[in-house]
């Protein structure tokens, strides 16, 4: 970080010679652009955390006698979420949710149409892209709307499947397949350009010379490719798993959590006690549940990338 | 396998994905021009624009879109003003524990904001701002701070000192050198953020659907989400009608900071701090 690093002239002097409350007052005066995202970091950011941390542990609600007086309850709401079969419930959900859509579809996936675009021509490379990218440009409400369309009862999947007997409710049968399938299709473009971007980097004469040493392209992937990109690839896990865990736009959307609770992974749940029955305590518990997860895989991300400087 | 087999084995399987990402497309484009359109993507051949004026009222689209534009906008706007701000002491100056603010906004980053909105509407009920759209916007702006730090930082590092260096000389401070030297070289810079921030607003539906009370207030993604959850009595056709309307800005938004975007990707490998 020390690279572009410079300090103006008028102020460098000789460093011995100023006296410290100058240098202080100097200090205060260069970090006064901070200020403003200071505040907004800490007003908005740091503040819900640590409020999250409070009311966790008191019985907080929008209604009833709590609402006005709510008082310190200890470790009431964890000691309840661990014994609530519906967060267990949720709780598993998401971790199928994030194995199915993001750990194995989105990398995956990414990982194959990069693979395959490679020495492809540029209109063909256009095209993959332009549909792979615009299905993750496109509103999570939108895209909620078109995997609605596809796979409903009267849907287009359902139309095709028809002339062989097998059109059925997906959106019922088959909640979670719904909404990994959706998350996939949404969320694989990033993966793709993160692999892209990491093969391009590969040196070609390495490829040549595993093949002149008669490796076949699966040998040269598994043992030339992939231990090249190995970082790349652990990152895009990481950042790809923190975004779908907290996913809540897409399923909300498009099964709402259901049928019953058959696809409301943890979000949905905290939504609907948070919000539906204004449980604002618990919500906040198993908020901070969340934020624990989220902030382990953030740290193992931080340790992977290599920030320069 | 020789070559050639190779070659087509790699066609065919982009062709098979490349069909099945248009798939789920096809409904939006078809039912949105088709007059009695349903749940099915079926090709007719009677096309007509009647769903998009069924749609072009204040109530359905115009209100939900200019709410859109005034969220997002305000949003970008305050997200880099803010931002530049900021990045040009940690680009500018050595200081004590910038490495530590660094990777504590990287850190930040990757913090799911579902699970802050929990204790945020607790708050913002306290204090009374609920219902409040400047408020939502300034926590939508702290939400969009610890990425867009990152990137100013990043591209005003780009910027040379020297050329800075002659203001200093003339006896400007640090506003008019970061305002006449740094922010017209880093033009482009600014641009990519503030889309960036514009677009990933556009699309935001839990926030407002948080912390707004009114449909009055309500940005389009709430809108559409409303249209599309009354079962059984939604007009398709014109559902999507608005979808396609409401997603067009984001499209040519992202296609106009394409190619600045493509180099930010390498991201995930290693950051330039």
């Amino acid at each position: 970080m020390t690279v572009s690093t410079v300090t103006p002239p008028r102020l460098a002097g000789s460093p011995g010679r100023g006296e410290p409350r100058r240098r202080a007052r100097t200090t205060l005066r260069r970090l006064l652009p901070l200020v403003p995202a200071l505040i907004l970091l800490v007003v908005f950011m740091a503040g819900p955390i640590l409020w999250s941390v409070y009311i966790a542990f008191t019985n907080e609600t929008l209604t009833g006698s709590a609402s006005v007086n709510s008082r310190f309850v200890g470790v009431d709401n964890f000691v309840k979420m661990f014994g609530d079969e519906d967060f267990r419930n949720s709780l598993l959900l998401t971790f199928v949710f994030v194995v199915g859509s993001a750990v194995v579809g989105q990398n995956t996936l990414g990982l194959i149409i990069a693979l395959l675009q490679r020495g492809r021509g540029r209109v063909v490379r256009s095209v993959v892209n332009g549909v792979v990218i615009a299905a993750w440009v496109v509103p999570e409400v939108v895209a909620a709307a078109c995997w609605f369309s596809f796979l409903s009862e009267e849907g287009t999947l359902n139309e095709v499947l028809g002339a062989i007997g097998l059109s059925q409710d997906w959106l019922f049968t088959a909640p979670m397949i719904a909404i990994i399938l959706a998350n996939v299709w949404r969320g694989t473009a990033f993966s793709m350009l993160v692999y892209s971007a990491a093969l391009s980097d590969v040196p070609g004469e390495l490829l040549e010379a595993a093949a002149v040493d008669g490796a076949t392209t699966w040998r040269r992937l598994v043992h030339v490719t992939l231990p090249l990109i190995r970082r790349s690839i652990l990152s895009n896990l990481m950042l790809i798993t923190l975004q779908t865990l907290a996913s809540f736009g897409l399923i909300y959307a498009l099964t709402g959590g259901g049928p019953g609770t058959a696809s409301q992974t943890t979000p949905l749940y905290m939504y609907e006690q948070a919000f539906r029955y204004f449980e604002i305590g618990y919500g906040s518990a198993m908020a901070l549940v969340m934020l624990v997860i989220g902030a382990v895989f953030s740290l193992v991300y931080l340790r992977l990338i290599k920030v320069d400087g | 396998m020789t070559r050639v087999a190779a070659r087509w084995a790699a066609l065919v399987s982009l062709t098979v994905v490349t069909l099945a990402f248009v798939g789920p497309f096809l409904w939006v484009v078809l039912a949105s021009l088709q007059p009695e359109a349903n749940l099915t993507a079926k090709p007719t051949f009677r096309f007509s624009l009647e769903n998009y004026a069924a749609v072009l009222n204040w109530e359905t689209v115009f209100r939900p879109v200019i709410n859109s534009i005034i969220i997002s906008g305000t949003t970008a706007v305050l997200t880099v003003v803010v931002a530049g701000l900021a990045a040009y002491p940690l680009s500018r100056y050595k200081l004590r524990f910038k490495r530590h603010f660094m990777l504590t906004l990287l850190f930040t980053t990757g913090l799911p904001v579902t699970a802050i909105m929990v204790p945020v509407y607790s708050m913002f009920f306290r204090f009374n701002l609920y219902g409040s759209v400047p408020a939502m916007v300034l926590f939508l702006a702290a939400s969009a701070l610890p990425f867009a730090i990152w990137m100013m930082k990043n591209f005003m590092d780009g910027v040379p000192v020297s050329l800075e260096e002659a203001a200093w000389v003339d006896g400007a401070g640090w506003v008019r050198s970061l305002l006449r030297v740094v922010a017209p070289l880093m033009a482009p810079g600014v641009a990519v953020v503030t889309i960036f921030v514009f677009v990933g607003q556009w699309g935001n539906f839990f926030v407002p659907f948080v912390l707004l009370d009114t449909p009055e207030k309500q940005p389009a993604a709430v809108t559409i989400y409303t249209f599309f959850s009354q079962y059984g009595q939604v007009a398709y056709g014109q559902l999507a009608a608005f979808s396609i309307i409401y997603t067009a800005p984001a499209v040519v938004l992202y296609v106009a900071v394409n190619k600045y975007l493509a180099g930010s990707f390498s991201f995930a490998g290693s950051v330039k701090g």
